[in-house]
């Protein structure tokens, strides 16, 4: 099966004044897949996840989303691809001003033009798609704990039901059991919701219980992009000790016992 | 997926068979108010008895999947995604949203009431929360006394760096500015005078006008006023973003005392600075009252400082200095309490920020007031 092909990166190059974060990076992203970024501290994890979504304009190279060249497009259809997909920030970004229930709202009142009452009903689903609590959406998000904000802001990159989903460190600074759970939501939205996911993390864990493919950044590159045994096996120093290492070692353990 | 799209409709028929609820087309959001309306009136006449036909439903999306679980219930919605028949990837949809469903359904909605009763409620919140306030702020400023009394015996543990820091930034930085805004002051108050004392052929007597204003009042508020916007909104700019980033949490468990470390040299910097600024004012405001004397009323340097130095007595001068420290410690202590008084978010430092300068502001001024009254009853 071949499938279609809804990110495209090719000879992207990035750079911060003298330092080189990317250089002529290439990878694919296919539709309904979840893939996993991993690599090193400042090997431009994040920064990709930015170039792709359109943050950052990087200094050579061309990213198509949906076929289409973010940068080279006119503002309006721009607006029209950002709406197929929802990012998930690291810390969240939730509008402070704003209460949870609000700001899965503001999409849908402001891109599918609903009713501000329809619009907090729908928020509503969301939020306990997410795993909310009911009350949390009359919160503020600095009255929510970390687990709960990185869930209203999941809820927040669901609101128009997007195609490709970014999550930038979905599980950094929650603890095991919270993070087990974000992992089975995630795959089960992905399941329920035909998602595409493009998920930047650290977290071993994640990579095995959730990734149908992961991309390892090194050396300014994408150094392999595949299913996780196979990477593992990838003849690379940090590659090794990324995978093999103490807690390479239990997450892998622990994956192939959970499988059988 | 988003292309070619034709609104979703819901039919329900009566034939032999009984009632027949037929879905079709897309169930996406883009069409969510007119289904969420279709639904709204279909509501009352699905019950169980009605068979469902699904067969041309085309997209779906969770907006589309809730409405289809609020008009057939919870119950029927799990029936549904157990149905075999239907795709694997529309199962979990409907599972996943009607589960979701049971917890947001299960919530009790509060209602809103905008009467009378809200508005004394609002009321006597804000009168509750300008007591707690007013507590906070003398606790503050007896914990701020205490931790004086505490290390003025003890000279090392003053903050001599920190204090001279202070000094530059709260003091010597705010130099020009204030210079400058005396000195228009001052001319404003003289172009007054000259005006208004002209129909009285008393032109003569804007010197004195300027003295008092500048000595008695002028000098010391426009510097308090300008500090109060100045200095404590970046005190609590400081400290709040300390506390928003758990670094005060980490003096405190390092064994150091907040109120010390960061309170004290900012209060004493501050006492120190804010005379001497009011001083500046004082000048610069009586140079531009000056200026303005002699460019308009042609009054020579000479005759102005002769009636200046006649007119104006030291007390005048003491009865404006005097009010400096007060202000200079309540303008500090306001600061440094809003800052400590930040939680959590950046946001939370903008407001504290804001609340700072309002408080300080309206606190010099009200106390400016009294000390006008005492100093009339005492004939100073």
């Amino acid at each position: 099966m071949t499938a279609e092909t809804v990110i495209e990166v090719r000879g992207l190059v990035n750079r911060f004044g003298t330092q080189t974060v990317h250089e002529d990076l290439n990878l694919d992203v296919y539709r309904g897949e979840i893939i996993g970024i991993v690599g090193g501290s400042g090997t431009g994890k994040s920064v990709l996840l930015r170039t792709i979504v359109g943050l950052v304009r990087p200094v050579a190279g061309e990213v198509r989303v949906f076929g289409e060249n973010l940068l080279a497009l006119p503002e309006d259809r721009r607006s029209q691809v950002e709406r197929r997909f929802g990012v998930l920030f690291q810390s969240g970004a939730l509008f402070s001003s704003l209460t949870v229930a609000e700001n899965v709202a503001l999409p849908l009142v402001e891109h599918a033009g609903l009713p501000r009452m329809d619009a907090q009903r729908l928020a509503g689903v969301k939020l306990a798609l997410a795993g909310l609590p009911v009350d949390a959406g009359r919160k503020y998000p600095s009255q929510l704990s970390g687990g709960m904000i990185k869930r209203a802001a999941l809820a927040r990159a669901l609101a128009l039901d997007p195609e490709i989903l970014f999550l930038d460190e979905p599980t950094a600074g929650l603890d095991p059991i919270s993070a087990a759970a974000f992992d089975n939501l995630i795959v089960t939205l992905r399941n329920a919701l035909g998602l595409t996911v493009f998920l930047v993390t650290h977290d071993l864990d994640t990579l095995y219980s959730t990734c149908d493919r992961v991309a390892v950044l090194s050396q300014r590159r994408v150094l392999a992009a595949a299913p996780i045994d196979e990477v593992a096996k990838t003849d690379d120093a940090w590659v090794q000790a990324y995978f093999n290492g103490p807690r390479g070692r239990a997450a892998t353990f622990a994956a192939h016992r959970g499988g059988g | 997926m988003a292309t070619a799209t034709f609104p979703g409709s819901a039919v329900l028929s009566r034939d032999a068979g009984g009632a027949r609820l037929s879905l079709a087309g897309d169930w996406t959001l883009p069409h969510y108010p007119a289904l969420q309306q279709r639904a709204t009136e279909l509501a009352g006449s699905i019950d169980a008895a009605v068979t469902l036909d699904i067969s041309r439903l085309g997209a779906l999306d969770t907006s589309g999947a809730f409405v289809i679980a609020e008009l057939l219930g919870s119950a029927r919605t799990q029936a549904l995604a157990q149905d075999e028949a239907l795709p694997p990837a529309r199962r979990a949809l409907l599972k996943t949203v009607g589960d979701a469903i049971d917890t947001y359904c299960t919530g009790v909605k509060r209602r809103r009431d905008a009467g009378f009763v809200v508005t004394l409620e609002r009321i006597g919140r804000a009168m509750h929360g300008f007591w707690r306030q007013t507590a906070k702020l003398l606790a503050f400023i007896g914990i701020t006394l205490q931790g004086f009394a505490a290390t003025v015996w003890r000279p090392h543990r003053w903050r001599v760096t920190s204090l001279v820091s202070h000094i530059e930034q709260t003091g010597l930085d705010a130099v020009p500015i204030l210079a400058l805004l005396s000195f228009m002051v001052g001319c404003v108050v003289a172009f007054l005078g000259s005006t208004a004392l002209a129909s009285y052929g008393a032109t003569v007597f804007t010197v004195d006008l300027i003295g008092f204003a500048f000595l008695r009042e002028f000098g010391v508020l426009l510097t308090a006023i300008l500090l109060a916007g100045r200095t404590a909104s970046a005190f609590t700019a400081q400290i709040g973003s300390m506390k928003a980033r758990e670094e005060i949490d980490a003096i405190r468990t390092l064994g150091l005392d907040p109120v010390e470390l960061l309170v004290l040299p900012r209060v004493l910097a501050l006492l120190i600075a804010l005379p001497m600024l009011t001083f500046i004012a004082m000048i610069s405001g009586v140079v531009g009252g000056a200026v303005v004397c002699m460019a308009v009323l042609k009054m020579s340097p000479s005759m102005f400082l002769t009636m200046f130095q006649a007119d104006m007595s030291l007390t005048q001068f003491l009865v404006g200095m005097a009010k400096a420290p007060v202000f200079a410690f309540m303008i500090a202590v306001i600061g440094c309490m809003e800052g400590f008084k930040v939680a959590g978010s950046a946001q939370s430092v903008g407001e504290h920020t804001t609340s700072a300068v309002v408080q300080s502001i309206f606190v010099v001024i009200l106390l400016d007031a009294l000390a006008a009254l005492f100093y009339m009853e005492m004939d100073w």
